[in-house]
């Protein structure tokens, strides 16, 4: 490999490097590590933007949250705030691969490697966060539900960065992300879901709910949604969220799960995921992350 | 095209000149000729070739190694002292943690870094901070026992 490669430690240093042409690489947990399974070649021309300390970092803000790209899943899986009004953020950021994984893998990169299966996406997309995104030609700002093109394809032109991530403020809210998992660690979802409830005396006034490797992306269930609002999030709602979901998925039979058992467990993590929003927003401890082992088996 | 890069291993400044696509557990090897860093799976799976990096465990064999320029690192030969072995190398050899031994280096990393943020962890935790690292001889109650015996010895030592 001949390649070209920068290393800057300002923003706009590195998005003349995309303009002409090179890729970006922060933690390289997914593109240097699929260049090693021989999924893709290393691209020639790298911009390494692990040293813009502009890109990193979680600020709370207006309520909300403003994430940069290259903040690490680790940051995220420990920040006071995340754990406990972005709760589902925290459940996701901290079953991400390893401890190795999550110190050098970022948010942005998770995201722009726009797996179906990608941990922090269901949690963000509930919180209906916004990516910003940076060129040489300016800076625009997109839904994150616009942002996944299919399955390890986003809607990013290939000079754009994701700059940060915003996340709104949710008041009297619950959430909780879980994932079906054959494993504790180093392990990425079979399926997973996310519940992000508000209640308004004790019954659901908002509830958002989205799943994960059951779709070509991650995506939001709005039947799902609407049959939780005004119950009470009990075991009979959280059920039939979980049968709605399951209905709407459109899941693959592949080397981890087939497609029947799939949308069989849709259903179990969908329940879950409400169960354990529905309890957080009563003010109920469940440990993060909201592991299946949380629930029980039943 | 070559870059320049000074690679801070174990303490000792390395300046060389690398291709971009260049790993970290390549140069080790090759360049440094610093071979405990092990290649096992060579695509993150498997821990063998993990270092530190500032402190953080990181697989080394999927970093590209002009991304730790200036950064510290740590492979397993920067653990002892001389010829004293580090708490953890001497509790992996009295636990019987070292069967073939590919992993050791890699499990002794991730249990450097577990105990410096966490001195005192609890059984899962020392098995969730070496989740990263895989035994092919599946030695693991050895291990995590040689981790147990030395975070206790660390801790007394403080």
């Amino acid at each position: 490999m001949d390649g070209r490669f920068a290393s800057p430690t300002a923003l706009v240093d590195a998005l003349a490097a995309t303009a002409d042409g090179y890729r970006a690489v922060a933690g390289g947990t997914d593109l240097v590590v699929g260049s090693r399974q021989g999924k893709w070649s290393l691209p020639e021309d790298l911009v390494a933007l692990d040293r813009i300390a502009e890109l990193r970092g979680i600020e709370e803000s207006a309520g909300g949250l403003r994430i940069g790209a290259t903040t690490s899943h680790a940051d995220l899986a420990r920040d006071p705030a995340i754990r406990e009004r972005w709760t589902a953020i925290a459940d996701a950021a901290s079953i991400v691969g390893s401890p190795a994984t999550r110190h050098i893998g970022t948010l942005g990169g998770n995201l722009a490697n726009a797996s179906p299966a990608a941990e922090t996406s269901g949690p963000l997309l509930c919180f209906e966060a916004q990516v910003e995104v940076s060129s040489t030609a300016g800076t625009r700002r997109v839904a994150l539900d616009g942002l996944f093109g299919g399955p390890g394809r986003t809607t990013l032109h290939s000079d754009e960065l994701i700059v940060a991530v915003d996340v709104p403020g949710l008041a009297s809210a619950g959430s909780c992300y879980v994932r079906l998992e054959f494993r504790r660690q180093m392990e990425i979802a079979v399926v997973g879901a996310t519940a992000v409830v508000s209640l308004d005396g004790g019954l659901v006034r908002d509830a958002r709910i989205a799943i994960t490797a059951l779709a070509p992306t991650v995506r939001r269930v709005p039947a799902a949604e609407s049959a939780l609002v005004g119950t009470d999030g009990g075991p009979s709602a959280a059920a039939e969220a979980g049968r709605l979901a399951a209905e709407a998925a459109k899941p693959i039979s592949d080397v981890r799960a087939s497609l029947d058992y799939r949308r069989a467990m849709a259903a179990v993590v969908v329940r879950r995921a409400v169960t354990g929003a529905i309890a957080r927003a009563h003010g109920e401890t469940i440990p993060i992350p909201a592991s299946a082992s949380t629930f029980g088996a039943r | 095209m070559r870059y320049p890069v000074t690679l801070q291993v174990n303490g000792m400044p390395y300046p060389l000149e690398l291709e971009p696509g260049r790993t970290l557990l390549s140069v080790l090897r090759v360049e440094l000729g610093l071979t405990g860093s092990k290649e096992g799976c060579d695509d993150s799976e498997c821990g063998a070739c993990m270092v530190l990096v500032d402190g953080q465990p990181v697989n080394s064999c999927s970093y590209l190694a002009l991304q730790s320029d200036g950064r510290d690192v740590t492979t397993v030969e920067g653990l002892a002292s001389g010829t004293t072995l580090h708490p953890l190398q001497r509790a992996f050899l009295e636990h019987g943690g070292v069967q073939c031994g590919f992993c050791t280096p890699g499990m002794l990393i991730s249990a450097t870094a577990l105990l410096a943020a966490n001195p005192d962890p609890t059984e899962d935790e020392i098995r969730a901070g070496l989740s990263g690292n895989l035994c092919r001889c599946t030695g693991y109650v050895g291990i995590v026992a040689a981790v147990q015996s030395a975070s206790a010895e660390v801790a007394s030592a403080e």
